[in-house]
C-alpha cells in the first residue's frame, strides 16, 4: 500500500487540516514510514478474533434520561472565539 | 532543615504535618522558591501561586482540626492534560491558547478534596503525543539529569516530561501525569523518579483532555513507591461523569505494601529481550529479576507471543481515537481561530484553525487515524489492529492464569537521549521508545516504573513490573521490595 501525494491531499482534507500543496509530498512519506511499520499486522493470523471493544469487561452503566447539568450558557460561551447574543458565532454557512 | 522541604517525599511531609513541625505553608513556599529558580527546566508552564498559598492555608487549618487525609498540605504539579477550573489547561497545544476550563478534572477535583495544593501546571508533548517533550507549544522540557559533566540537554521523556523534570528536581512533592502508550512509566524512568499508570477504569478520564479514550489513564509520578500507594489511592475511584470508570472499592494501596513477595510467582517475558538491547539495559533487567528471587519470589519464564505487534497495533488504535477526539478543535467553542481571508467559509476556517493550531507531530497522528477509519480502510487498519489487540490482552491473560503475578521489564529501550537527538529520525524510530509499556495500554492492565540504576554515563534506568487487573495493591508491593533492594538514592547535580 503506498500513498501517493493525491491520497494525502485526500486524507488532508477529510481531516479539516489545510496542508500546503508543495508539503504533500513529504507527507505522502511519512504516512508511507508509518503505514509500513502498521502492516507488519497483516503476519498476524486473525481469523475468528473478535475485535476488542472494552478492554476491561463491563456493562456500561445507565442513567435516567433527563437533564442532570443545565442553564449555564454563560460559561458554555465563557472560552468561545466569537460569540454574540448567547451563540457560537460562525462564517457564513448557507448561501 | 527549612531549606529542603521540597526534597520531602509525600510520606515524610505527611507525617510531618501531623506531627506538627512543618506547616503546608512552608512546604508550599518552599516549592514555589524552588519553582522560581528552575526556568531552566521548563517544567511548570502556568504558576498558580495565589492557589496554593490559599489552599496551603485550608489545609493548614484542616491539618489543626485534626482532620488530614494523607494528601493534605501535600504541593503537587498537575499535568497540562488536567483541565483545572480558572486556570489555563491547553494541553501544550496552540489550538487551544487561552482556554481557563469552567470546571475541574475530576482526579485533580479529588486530591483537592483531600487537601493537597495545585503549584501549577506542567510541560508535556502536545495533546499527549510524543515521547521526548518535544512536541510541547511551550518549547521542550528539560531533564535536570547530564550524562557526566557533559552539559548536552536531555530529554525528561514524554509524554508527561514536565512532571518527571519537575519532581525528578524536587520542585514540588509529586505531580499527576497520564499515560497512554507509556507516558508515566517511560519519564519516570528518564528521571530516576516512580510512576504508575493503573487498569483502565481506576482513574476517572472526565476533564482530562482525551487522547484515546481506550488507552488513556491517569496516575501519580513521585519520588518513592510508597508515595505513589498515597497518591494514587487518593486519585482513584468511581466517577458517574466517565461511564467506563470502574464502580469497585478502591483499597488502601499503602496498607499493601508489606514488603512480603515470598512465593510470588515473577514472569519474564522472553519477547521483551529485544535484539541489539544496550548491555546496561540486560543488565539491569538481570540485576532485577536476582532481587526479586532474593525476596523469595518465583521466577519463571514467560511468552508473551503477539508481544512485536503491539507497536503498530497502537499506532493503528491510538490516531484513530486521536483523531475523532481531536474533531472537537474547530475554533468554534474555545481555543484558537484562525484569521480568515475574504470570502472564506466555515471549511476554511476548520482548515486553517486547526492547520495553525496543531503541530507537526499532531497533524500527523490525526491524519493517520483519518485514513485508517477512512472507507475502505477501516477493515484493512482498523479493526485488523483491534483484533490483535485482543490477542495481546489474551497473551497477558493466559499468563496470570498460569499463576504469574506479575511481570518484570525493562521500562525503556534506553536512558534519556538529548533534545534534538532524534530530529532527524523518522517517527517510527521515537515511537520505538514505548515498545515494553505499550502492551500494558493495550491490555488494560497497570504497569509501574521503578528507578532501579544508573547506566555508564551516570542516567537513570527504570524497571516495569506489570500487574493483574484491579492489583495495583500488590504490583505496589512487589515495586516496594524492588525499590528497597534497589536502593537507589541518587539525585540529579543542581545545574539549573
Amino acid at each position: 500500500m503506498s500513498i501517493d501525494t493525491e491520497t494525502a491531499a485526500r486524507v488532508a482534507k477529510l481531516a479539516r487540516i489545510k496542508v500546503e500543496d508543495s508539503a504533500l509530498p513529504a507527507l505522502a512519506e511519512e504516512f508511507n514510514t508509518i503505514l509500513g511499520f502498521i502492516e507488519e499486522l497483516n503476519e498476524v493470523d486473525v481469523e475468528g478474533v473478535e475485535p476488542m471493544t472494552s478492554v476491561t469487561p463491563m456493562r456500561l452503566k445507565r442513567r435516567a434520561d433527563v437533564v442532570t447539568e443545565g442553564d449555564q450558557q454563560d460559561k458554555i460561551l465563557a472560552n468561545a472565539p466569537d460569540a454574540r447574543e448567547g451563540f457560537f458565532a460562525v462564517p457564513k454557512v448557507v448561501e | 532543615m527549612m531549606s529542603d522541604l521540597n526534597t520531602l517525599t509525600i510520606a515524610e511531609a505527611r507525617d510531618k504535618l501531623r506531627a506538627g513541625e512543618v506547616t503546608s505553608a512552608e512546604l508550599t513556599e518552599a516549592c514555589l522558591a524552588a519553582i522560581e529558580g528552575a526556568g531552566a527546566l521548563n517544567a511548570f508552564v502556568h504558576d498558580t501561586p495565589e492557589i496554593a498559598r490559599a489552599q496551603a492555608a485550608a489545609a493548614d487549618a484542616r491539618i489543626r482540626a485534626g482532620d488530614a487525609p494523607s494528601m493534605c498540605g501535600i504541593p503537587l504539579g498537575i499535568k497540562d492534560l488536567f483541565c483545572t477550573k480558572g486556570v489555563p489547561s491547553q494541553a501544550a497545544s496552540a489550538i487551544l491558547a487561552g482556554f481557563k476550563p469552567e470546571y475541574e478534572s475530576t482526579v485533580s477535583q479529588q486530591l483537592w478534596d483531600a487537601g493537597a495544593v495545585m503549584l501549577g501546571k506542567l510541560n508535556m508533548d502536545e495533546f499527549a503525543m510524543g515521547s521526548s517533550n518535544e512536541t510541547s507549544t511551550y518549547g521542550n522540557a528539560v531533564n535536570p539529569w547530564r550524562r557526566g559533566n557533559d552539559d548536552t540537554p536531555l530529554t525528561p521523556g514524554g509524554s508527561s516530561g514536565g512532571s518527571a523534570a519537575a519532581v525528578a528536581a524536587d520542585l514540588c512533592l509529586a505531580a499527576t501525569g497520564t499515560d497512554t502508550g507509556g507516558s508515566i512509566r517511560q519519564p519516570a524512568a528518564f528521571t530516576g523518579i516512580t510512576g504508575i499508570k493503573p487498569t483502565y477504569g481506576r482513574c476517572s478520564r472526565w476533564g482530562i483532555v482525551a487522547f484515546a479514550s481506550s488507552l488513556d489513564q491517569a496516575g501519580p509520578m513521585t519520588k518513592s513507591v510508597r508515595d505513589a500507594a498515597i497518591m494514587l489511592e487518593a486519585m482513584c475511584g468511581h466517577d458517574p461523569k466517565d461511564s467506563t470508570s470502574a464502580d469497585i472499592p478502591v483499597p488502601n494501596f499503602e496498607a499493601a505494601l508489606t514488603g512480603d513477595i515470598r512465593g510470588k510467582k515473577i514472569g519474564i517475558p522472553k519477547e521483551y529481550r529485544m535484539e541489539g538491547m544496550p548491555a546496561e539495559i540486560e543488565k539491569l533487567w538481570a540485576d532485577g529479576t536476582a532481587m526479586l528471587k532474593d525476596a523469595g519470589a518465583e521466577i519463571v519464564d514467560i511468552s508473551l507471543p503477539h508481544t512485536k505487534y503491539a507497536l503498530p497495533a497502537y499506532y493503528v488504535i491510538a490516531p484513530a481515537e486521536a483523531s475523532s477526539n481531536l474533531a472537537r478543535y474547530d475554533g468554534v467553542r474555545y481555543g484558537h481561530r484562525a484569521k480568515l481571508a475574504a470570502g472564506d467559509g466555515i471549511t476554511e476556517m476548520y482548515e486553517k484553525t486547526r492547520a495553525e493550531g496543531f503541530g507537526h507531530e499532531v497533524q500527523r497522528r490525526v491524519m493517520v487515524g483519518t485514513y485508517v477509519l477512512s472507507a475502505g480502510f477501516y477493515d484493512a487498519y482498523y479493526n485488523r489492529a483491534r483484533k490483535v489487540r485482543t490477542l495481546i490482552k489474551k497473551d497477558f491473560e493466559d499468563v496470570f492464569a498460569a499463576g504469574v503475578d506479575a511481570i518484570l521489564t525493562p521500562a525503556t529501550p534506553s536512558a534519556a537521549f538529548g533534545l534534538g537527538e532524534m530530529k532527524d529520525a523518522d517517527p517510527v524510530q521515537m515511537y520505538l521508545n514505548d515498545v515494553f509499556t505499550v502492551t500494558v495500554n493495550l491490555a488494560g492492565l497497570p504497569g509501574i516504573a521503578v528507578p532501579a540504576g544508573l547506566d555508564p554515563q551516570g542516567l537513570p534506568l527504570g524497571l516495569q513490573l506489570i500487574g493483574k487487573p484491579w492489583e495495583e495493591g500488590e504490583l505496589l508491593n512487589t515495586a516496594y521490595v524492588l525499590e528497597q533492594a534497589a536502593g537507589f538514592v541518587s539525585k540529579p547535580g543542581k545545574w539549573w
